[in-house]
């Protein structure tokens, strides 16, 4: 009697034979891993660096401009708006009393602008209509806008205190009171940090699987790994576990960089991070995977990574650049790009909070951008394989 | 003499053979000479801090003609879209952290009775700053067309004008565009990322399969091999660089004022000191693996900390000592002050010469570094 069991055990059993083969794989992956330092490097050493870096280095906050203070007649009222841009901490103001040396220090970019405080301009003054004069060097634009504003604020509250005692006409119909929420110290690295984090894990992402398939290609090792009972699935979870794991001992650094050295605020859950951080590392991981499996050749696949992944993730993502001004065409490409959905999601949790508005709809982005991939991968893998 | 013959037609056997192995592969081909054209373009498009769309709220709780005026103002600028006009105050806080709208003006009752009786009033402006730059561009615009409404006002109303009044003037730019600045600093960007891997992939790989050792048993000399490896990576980084160029100038019409000899003797000089980047690298790393992270690791402190987005002059001091080892900081303020201020050689002395002492440091420490691994 004796009757062959039927299904019950066997799939307890295939699944156990499964997880015996993962773990097989993910081990020689670990070792792998532990015997090139190239990878620990890419996934602790890298993003410590370029967080450090970076957050240091970048900054969009002007101050300390060099501009040329041309004071062509030291009247009273133009020393005394001169001396306003002496004490303003966003001038660093060379005095000079004619316009041509002025003009050959900008030339030289040895100044940003030149700021004319004209012969005429106490009389005028006096009347009610005087002039100062300001060129500003135009190559950075965002710069020459913001230089602007400021020359515009020292001539502004000087001629407030003038009202205020009398000597000159009361102030402006309409005034304008800003409020800048979610940053009021006005400091660009509030917002370039959490972008930062983004591009760090986009590119460790991208490099730590880029070259593990078109290795196995270029060595001749991936025929060698299909004659064994491996499935792919289990070949590309295999490759995807230990990155993932290094890939988070990366974004952690990160996060506590951020909040510890930069001291940015991380006023949303530090779970609604760590969820959409785990998806993006997956998302990022697969990227790699794909690129690699797809161009077999380790030279092609780190060219195409970079082109993928780095300047789309700094350009494209909303990190500095405005997305709703880009005009149509180049806004659909960036919804096509996950960096995207996870700065928005990062610029919210560390500065805004949980904003639900804000994390639903981009979280669900990034998981269906994660099902895509995965699909497309084994698909991938399956063809190469037949 | 024949000597010299002998090594060039050496140099010139080996480019030739760098040259077929990089472009033989249509997918490495493409890889090289599209890329850095679709990313002017695109880039182009994409990397300005101009806003040409700021969608914003009005909260307006004076009904007035002198608030719907303003307000008008607004509309009519051609930056600003109303995306929802606001019944409370409570309304803010929701529709700026879902960020529908960047701004939000808030105009409080007795706004214009305020105007009207000369004590001036009070427009109150919310800025979402989690991205503080496009915030602060946007406040910006915001108070001209508040100035704008003001001088119209005063004229309106017999006020007068305010006592001193800035005529400012942009130099070299004059409608302050950020694409003017960005795109010519991109010729030196996109042309970096490419050159530097290539070169430093294509020593690795020699290394990883085993080729290199068949190239060292031949009569070729270490220089020469390193001469071999090196033109080819010139020859791709000047078409790519003369690609973006050709965007610059015909797509986004950036008007070229400078000289082409100018220009490219910087390139050139740029150029040779990425390569010798490249192979310094290749020469230290084992795998391929290792070459592209030593790569990357150079490349994007180079890229981010070039002034090509961020200014040099608002970084600390100690970042900016790094940017002297940068020859991409160089690059950039060659090509854009070539291309826009139309700069000549005198002045860019103080950019050729770190960049050629650059290119000579780096091609000698890499030959030495062959020179001794071989033996």
């Amino acid at each position: 009697m004796s009757i062959p069991k039927p299904a019950g055990p066997a799939p307890s059993n295939a699944w156990a034979l499964k997880a015996r083969r993962l773990r097989a794989l993910v081990m020689k992956e670990m070792r792998q891993i532990l015997r090139d330092p190239s990878s620990i490097a890419i996934g602790v050493v890298l993003p410590l660096m370029l967080i450090l870096l970076f957050g240091y280095g970048l900054s969009l906050d002007v101050k300390n401009v060099p501009i040329a203070l041309v004071v062509e007649n030291p009247t009273p009222e133009a020393l005394e708006l001169a001396g306003g841009f002496e004490l303003s901490p966003y001038f660093r103001p060379v005095i000079l009393r004619s316009t041509a040396p002025a003009q050959q220090l900008l030339l030289e970019h040895r100044v940003d602008g030149i700021v004319t405080i004209p012969q005429d301009f106490s009389r005028r003054f006096t009347l009610g209509n005087a002039q100062v004069q300001l060129i500003v060097h135009g190559g950075d634009a965002n710069r020459a806008r913001i230089t602007q504003g400021y020359v515009q604020g020292v001539i502004g509250l000087w001629s407030a205190r003038a009202a205020a005692e009398g000597r000159a006409s009361p102030m402006q119909p309409v005034g304008v009171e800003a409020r800048l929420w979610f940053n009021e110290a006005n400091d660009s690295s509030y917002f370039l940090v959490p972008g930062l984090v983004v591009l760090v894990m986009t590119l460790i992402g991208g490099l730590l699987t880029a070259m593990v398939m078109a290795r196995e290609w270029e060595r001749g090792t991936f025929e060698a790994l299909l004659v064994t009972p491996v499935r792919s699935e289990e070949i590309l979870l295999g490759k995807t576990l230990p990155n993932f794991a290094l890939a988070l001992v990366g974004f952690a650094l990160c996060v506590v960089s951020a909040k510890f050295l930069f001291h940015v605020p991380l006023r949303g859950s530090i779970w609604v991070l760590l969820g959409a951080s785990m998806l993006y590392v997956l998302i990022a991981l697969g990227i790699g995977l794909s690129i690699s499996s797809w161009v077999k050749s380790q030279l092609v696949a780190s060219q195409l990574t970079m082109l993928a992944t780095f300047l789309p993730a700094f350009m494209l993502s909303g990190f500095l650049f405005d997305l709703r001004s880009m005009p149509t065409v180049v806004r659909w490409i960036t919804y096509a790009l996950p960096a995207r959905y996870y700065v928005a999601l990062l610029q919210s949790v560390f500065l805004a909070g949980d904003v639900w508005s804000v994390i639903v709809p981009n979280t669900l982005a990034l998981v269906a951008m994660t099902a895509a991939l995965t699909l497309g991968s084994r698909a991938a893998m399956r063809k190469q394989l037949a | 003499m024949s000597r010299i013959a002998t090594t060039l037609r050496r140099i010139l056997a080996l480019t030739r053979k760098e040259l077929l192995a990089v472009l033989k592969d249509p997918r490495s081909r493409m890889s090289l000479l599209i890329p850095p054209i679709v990313q002017a373009l695109i880039f182009g498009y994409a990397a300005t801090y101009d806003l040409n769309h700021v969608a914003y709220a009005a909260l307006d709780r004076d009904h007035t003609a002198a608030s719907r005026q303003l307000l008008a103002g607004l509309d009519g600028s051609g930056i600003f879209e109303r995306v929802a006009d606001l019944e409370r105050a409570s309304d803010v806080q929701s529709i700026i952290n879902s960020r529908r709208a960047i701004l939000v003006v808030q105009i409080d009752p007795l706004f214009e009775r305020h105007l009207l009786a000369g004590q001036g009033a009070q427009v109150q402006l919310i800025a979402d700053g989690r991205n503080s730059t496009t915030a602060g561009t946007a406040m910006s615009y915001f108070s001209s067309i508040v100035d704008r409404f003001n001088s119209r006002w005063g004229a309106d109303h017999g006020i007068a004008p305010p006592a001193v009044e800035l005529l400012a003037r942009a130099w070299y730019n004059p409608n302050l565009e950020t694409r003017w600045f960005m795109i010519p600093g991109m010729i030196g960007t996109l042309t970096l990322l490419q050159t530097l891997m290539l070169t430093a992939m294509s020593v690795a790989r020699e290394r990883e399969q085993g080729t290199f050792d068949q190239l060292l048993v031949t009569p070729f000399r270490p220089y020469e091999i390193m001469a071999g490896k090196a033109a080819p990576s010139m020859v791709v980084g000047t078409i790519q660089a003369c690609g973006v160029l050709v965007v610059a100038q015909l797509w986004f019409k950036i008007p070229f004022v400078g000289s082409y000899v100018t220009l490219f003797t910087g390139l050139l000089l740029f150029l040779l000191a990425a390569i010798g980047i490249g192979l310094l690298l290749s020469s230290v790393a084992a795998t391929m693996q290792q070459a592209m992270l030593y790569s990357m690791l150079i490349m994007m402190p180079f890229s981010l900390l070039s002034g090509l987005t961020t200014p040099i002059s608002s970084m600390p001091a100690a970042v900016r000592y790094l940017t002297i080892i940068n020859p991409l900081s160089y690059a950039i303020d060659i090509t854009r002050r070539v291309y826009l201020e139309g700069t000549g050689l005198g002045l860019l002395t103080a950019d050729l010469w770190p960049l050629a002492l650059l290119a000579v440091i780096t091609l000698s420490a890499a030959s030495w570094i062959f020179n001794h691994r071989i033996q």
